[in-house]
Order: structure tokens, then C-alpha cells, then sequence
């Protein structure tokens, strides 16, 4: 069985971003960017089913452009056997959305037939956690969403999946081919290591645009502002609990 | 029914042929939104109920239909409750089957496409919980239009507020795709006003005609069991004080002095992301960008330093408390009061010191 590993280039989780003064979009230039950290996890989770013999070949993809080379270079480091760049340069006024990624994906399973897609549940730059849905909908595969445990029967090509939804754990069972999405605590990444990151330079990034596959681009959501979210205004140091609670009945009234 | 669903698509479309303004008007003029409500116990949920509330942002005259999925009793209590529960509720929807009792993505999402193809609404809304998240992309593909994630405000029938980058950012979209123009609502942004629950205006429930389950032959998914957490404190999505706890309470042991303060100001626990990977409460407590969104009128925060991830999950709360013994602790940024403490010496005085609640 193969897996196929969505991944993105996104803003580092560490950065403090800041809107650009057009509002217009969040600057992204001369910004740290890393791989997504949801799909990191993701390709730790293909990767730790590969080295249980659940898996023989991990592919990962990306969409995005030619800096997103990057991030696949980090997913063979990581131990990916090969990966897919699918070359598109975003306009900021009309972002990539996830129903044009999920159909570029959906092409890419087409061509390799893999038996399990794994994404992350959200990228953290537009916070949409829509593509695995979509993109499970477009195969009319089932899925496996916020996934905390996957356990994979190979005999019986099925998956169980443990999901960490509102009030608790659910565990649902899908037949596969399907897709997962990985919640943060679904496994912890490994490290790149130095041979690794070495032996990733030699290894096979494939290099294809949208139009080959055809699948059309276009963007149903026009971006008019991004703003800064309102400040709050400014709290004060309490010397002591009597101070606070004082404060919280008379001032706050919440008490 | 399914003509004027057909008349209505096609004005839609000529609608936005036009320019500007005309084909605003022409949606105004025809705003009908769907609501996928979640229920329990026999009762809509309240996180339900804020749809209602974003239903009535989109159009002060919005025929909404509630779509409600299940069976038995507790199904039809629901619909009942569901039907009394807005006087712009036109209609309820019930799916009455054993498919849809638990909340799988693969026959909800037929459900959601089958409702929708036959009632043509402009609009459909669920709320961001984790059935929302689940479910509406994946109708929304099957019906080929994108939706718009964790709605925060909505200015105009398709002009939608959002926070991208962990709310970090605001950002402002309009859809421009066919109808339906679906989102997923934060509950939190979105209140009914009371006086609209007391009108007395009951809304006719119907049947959906579930034929179209036949065809999709084989299930491909399906549902093996939930483990709870059983907790008499009020929902963490809901509660108008949150106390939360973070890496700084050390042990679970110690996360019950926090729960003991929770029981005295009948408030909901919450923990950071560091609180539930050191294994000191259950996932669902988390607060944050991958955890729940919460926005109480209270906000109490022991020993948490306040990452970004976390922020985004509690910062339109009304009133922030902190209490961290690092002074230079970014929540501290955001904390309307804080303390700068041992917060173990803070929680026994505000233990001694706040009255039992009756």
C-alpha cells in the first residue's frame, strides 16, 4: 500500500505575524516559514505506519510555489520516498482555497492510487480545516478527521481511527482506501537528521501545474481587508487577592 | 416546491451576473438558509441556536429551515423544541433514521446535498464544532462551492469577518461562487437577543424523504463508540466563567484545587495544550486554536503563560484574569487583572475567600 501525504509551506507557528499596512494581506515576506505543523505530524504518522509494514511507499505532495520545494525536501528528510510539487503562485487578493486543493489532490490520488491519504487537520496560516473533508467527499472515499490513533488492518483494508471531537474520544472504522486528518496529538515528529537531510537532496521531486492535471484554479472568495484584531486595552497588577476580587464584584461586576 | 427552488437558483444566478449593487438587492431579496442543528437530550443545542442569531445577521427576513438528524424520542422532542425555538424558524427538517445517530461525515453529508438540490437555499450554516468541521466541507465539495470557515461577523449577505493565523488576523471575504454560500459560524461571536425565544410562532416539521439513502449502496464508514468525560460543571463552549490551568499547576492532583474553585463560581475547567500533554486533564478541555474557542464573561488563567495558540482561543473573553508568578508572561498582555504570584498561595485564598455558591 501507498501513502500519499498532503504537506504545506506555511508562516512559522512562532512567528508573531503582522498585517501589512495596505491591509491587504499578513506579511509573509523575509518571514520564517516551516512546514505546516499538522502535516508534520502527518508525515510522522505515514511514515511510523510504513516502518510497521502497513505501508510500502510514502509520497508526499504540495501545492504551492517554488519555495514550497522546501517543505517536500523536509518531508524526504524526514524519510518520504519520493514527492509531487505541483507549481502554483498564489494571488493574495484570491487565495488558493481548499476545494481547488483538495481537486489537485484528488487528481494526484487518481495517478498514484494510493491507500490511505493523510493530511493535517488545519493549515494554521488559514485556519480552514476544510481539504481532507473535501477532498475524502471528491473520491467519495470515507474519512477520518482530528485523528488522535490510526491503527490500519491490512488483511481486512480497513482503518481504525480514534477522533478527538467535542466532549471526548470517538472511534470509527473505515474501509480504504480513506483519508485521515491528524490532531496534534496523534504522534510527536522526529528530527531530521544530518545523513537524512543529505540523502533527501538525491531523492526525486516531480514537478507538475495545475493545468496538467486539469484542474481549474479558480477562487470563489475575494480577500476586501485583513485587519488587526482590536486591542484590549491595557490591564492592571493586582497586589493582592482581596484587591481582585474587589475588583471583579465592583468594577467588572462579574462576581 | 422543487420550481420555485429551480426559479429561485436561476434568479441567484442572474443575480450575480449583474453588477454591484443590483444583484445585492436581488439577494436580499431571496435569502433562505439552511441550519444544521445538533441536538441533544431533546433540545436544540445552544450552539445551534447562535445559527439562528448569524441567520438573522444575513437577512433580517431569512426563511430558515432547521435540519435535524436521528432517531427516536429525543429526536422528536428536539424538532418540536427546534420549531418553537425563533420566529424566523420557517420549517424543521427531521431525518428520522439509524444512519444518522451517530455523527458520521459520509451519510450527513448526502443528507446535507439531497436537502439542499431539493430546497435551493442561498445559504447554509452550521456551527464550528467538531460535527460542524467534520460535516460541512464535505457537503460543500459534493456540491462544488467553498465554504467559509469560523464566521466571526457577517456585514452583508455574502461579506464575512474571519480570523486567519490564529486570530492574529482579521479577515474580511466575500463569497463570489454559486449558491449555496456556506459557512461554519464561532457560536461564541453570535447571541440570539431573549425577547426573540418568547414569541410564540411554531414552525411546521417535515419529514425529509430519505429515497436518495438507497442509492448510496455501500457504507463506507462506521460509527464503534464515544468515551466521554463525565462532568456536572457547565460546557466549556458555553460557560460564562472559565477558569483555566496550565504547565504552571504542575500535576492533575493539583488540577482539582482548580475544579474545587470551578464548583464555587460555577464555572467550567479549561487547561493549555502544555496542561493536556502532560497528561494532567483530558484533551477536550483545551483552549485554543486547536482546541475550543471560548469567550466568557470571565476568564481566569493559573499558571499559563499565554502562547499565541492559546490566545486565540480565549481572548474575546470579557474580562481576562492571570495569575503567573512570571511577570513578563505574554498573557499578562491581554489580562485585564493580573497577578503576578505563586498561584497555588492565590488559589487557596480565592478558595477561602469566595462564598459557596447556594
Amino acid at each position: 500500500m501507498k501513502i500519499l501525504v498532503a504537506v504545506k509551506r506555511v508562516v512559522d507557528y512562532a512567528v508573531k505575524v503582522r498585517v501589512r499596512p495596505d491591509r491587504t494581506a499578513v506579511d509573509t515576506a523575509s518571514v520564517k516559514m516551516s512546514m505546516n505543523p499538522f502535516c508534520e505530524i502527518a508525515v510522522e504518522e505515514a511514515l511510523r505506519l510504513r516502518e510497521a509494514g502497513a505501508a510500502s511507499e510514502v509520497v508526499a505532495a504540495t501545492v504551492g510555489p517554488a519555495q514550497a520545494a522546501d517543505t517536500l525536501r523536509t518531508a524526504l528528510a524526514m524519510g518520504a520516498d519520493r514527492a509531487v510539487h505541483v507549481l502554483h503562485d498564489p494571488d493574495p487578493a484570491r487565495p488558493l482555497l481548499p476545494l481547488a486543493v483538495a481537486k489537485i489532490l484528488r487528481a494526484l490520488a487518481l495517478q498514484e492510487s494510493p491507500g490511505l491519504l493523510i493530511l493535517g487537520k488545519q493549515a494554521i496560516d488559514d485556519d480552514c480545516n476544510q481539504t481532507g473533508q473535501m477532498l475524502a467527499a471528491l473520491l467519495n472515499w470515507p474519512q477520518g478527521t482530528f485523528a488522535s490513533k490510526v491503527i490500519i488492518d491490512k488483511d481486512k483494508q480497513k482503518a481504525t481511527v480514534e477522533r478527538e471531537v467535542d466532549g471526548g474520544t470517538e472511534t470509527i472504522c473505515l474501509d480504504l482506501p480513506a483519508v485521515i486528518t491528524t490532531d496534534l496529538r496523534l504522534n510527536q515528529p522526529r528530527y531530521a537528521t544530518l545523513p537524512n537531510i543529505m540523502k533527501a537532496k538525491s531523492k526525486v521531486i516531480k514537478k507538475v501545474t495545475p493545468a496538467d492535471l486539469n484542474v481549474d484554479v479558480r477562487s470563489d472568495m475575494e480577500v476586501l481587508r485583513v485587519d488587526e484584531p482590536p486591542k484590549r486595552k491595557a490591564g492592571v497588577i493586582l497586589s493582592s487577592v482581596d484587591e481582585l476580587l474587589d475588583k471583579l464584584k465592583n468594577e467588572a461586576r462579574v462576581l | 416546491m422543487a420550481m420555485a427552488a429551480a426559479l429561485m437558483a436561476g434568479a441567484l444566478r442572474r443575480g450575480r451576473a449583474g453588477v454591484g449593487g443590483a444583484s445585492e438587492m436581488a439577494l436580499r431579496r431571496l435569502v433562505s438558509t439552511l441550519i444544521i442543528a445538533e441536538h441533544e437530550g431533546g433540545l436544540v443545542k445552544p450552539s445551534s441556536l447562535s445559527a439562528l442569531a448569524a441567520a438573522e445577521a444575513i437577512a433580517k427576513e431569512n426563511k430558515v429551515s432547521l435540519l435535524l438528524g436521528g432517531s427516536g424520542p429525543t429526536l422528536h422532542k428536539a424538532a418540536q423544541h427546534a420549531a418553537s425555538s425563533h420566529p424566523l424558524v420557517n420549517e424543521v427538517l427531521v431525518a428520522d433514521s439509524d444512519v444518522f445517530a451517530h455523527p458520521l461525515a459520509e451519510p450527513w453529508a448526502e443528507l446535507l446535498r439531497s436537502v439542499q438540490q431539493k430546497g435551493g437555499y442561498s445559504h447554509v450554516i452550521a456551527s464550528s464544532t467538531s460535527f460542524g468541521k467534520n460535516l460541512l466541507p464535505r457537503a460543500a465539495a459534493l456540491l462544488d462551492v467553498s465554504p467559509v470557515t469560523d464566521v466571526t461577523a457577517i456585514s452583508e449577505p455574502r461579506v464575512f469577518v474571519r480570523p486567519i493565523y490564529a486570530g492574529n488576523a482579521l479577515c474580511t471575504v466575500r463569497y463570489t461562487g454559486e449558491s449555496p454560500c456556506m459557512m461554519s459560524i464561532r457560536s461564541t461571536s453570535f447571541s440570539l437577543a431573549t425577547e426573540s425565544m418568547s414569541e410564540t410562532k411554531v414552525a411546521p416539521i417535515t419529514q425529509v424523504d430519505l429515497s436518495f439513502l438507497s442509492e448510496a449502496s455501500s457504507r463506507k464508514s462506521s460509527w464503534v463508540n464515544l468515551t466521554s468525560q463525565d462532568t456536572e460543571r457547565p460546557d466549556l463552549a458555553n460557560a460564562r466563567v472559565v477558569v483555566t490551568g496550565g504547565r504552571g499547576l504542575k500535576s492533575a492532583e493539583n488540577f482539582k484545587l482548580l475544579e474545587q474553585l470551578a464548583e464555587k463560581l460555577g464555572a467550567a475547567v479549561g487547561a493549555t495544550r502544555a496542561a493536556v500533554d502532560a497528561g494532567y486533564v483530558p484533551n477536550e478541555l483545551q483552549v485554543g486554536q486547536t482546541g475550543k474557542i471560548v469567550a466568557p464573561e470571565l476568564y481566569i488563567a493559573f499558571g499559563v503563560s499565554g502562547a499565541i495558540q492559546h490566545l486565540a482561543g480565549m481572548r474575546d473573553s470579557k474580562y481576562i484574569v492571570a495569575v503567573n508568578k512570571d511577570a513578563d508572561a505574554p498573557i499578562f498582555q491581554v489580562a485585564d487583572y493580573g497577578i503576578v504570584g505563586d498561584l497555588f498561595q492565590v488559589l487557596e485564598e480565592l478558595l477561602e475567600k469566595i462564598p459557596d455558591k447556594k
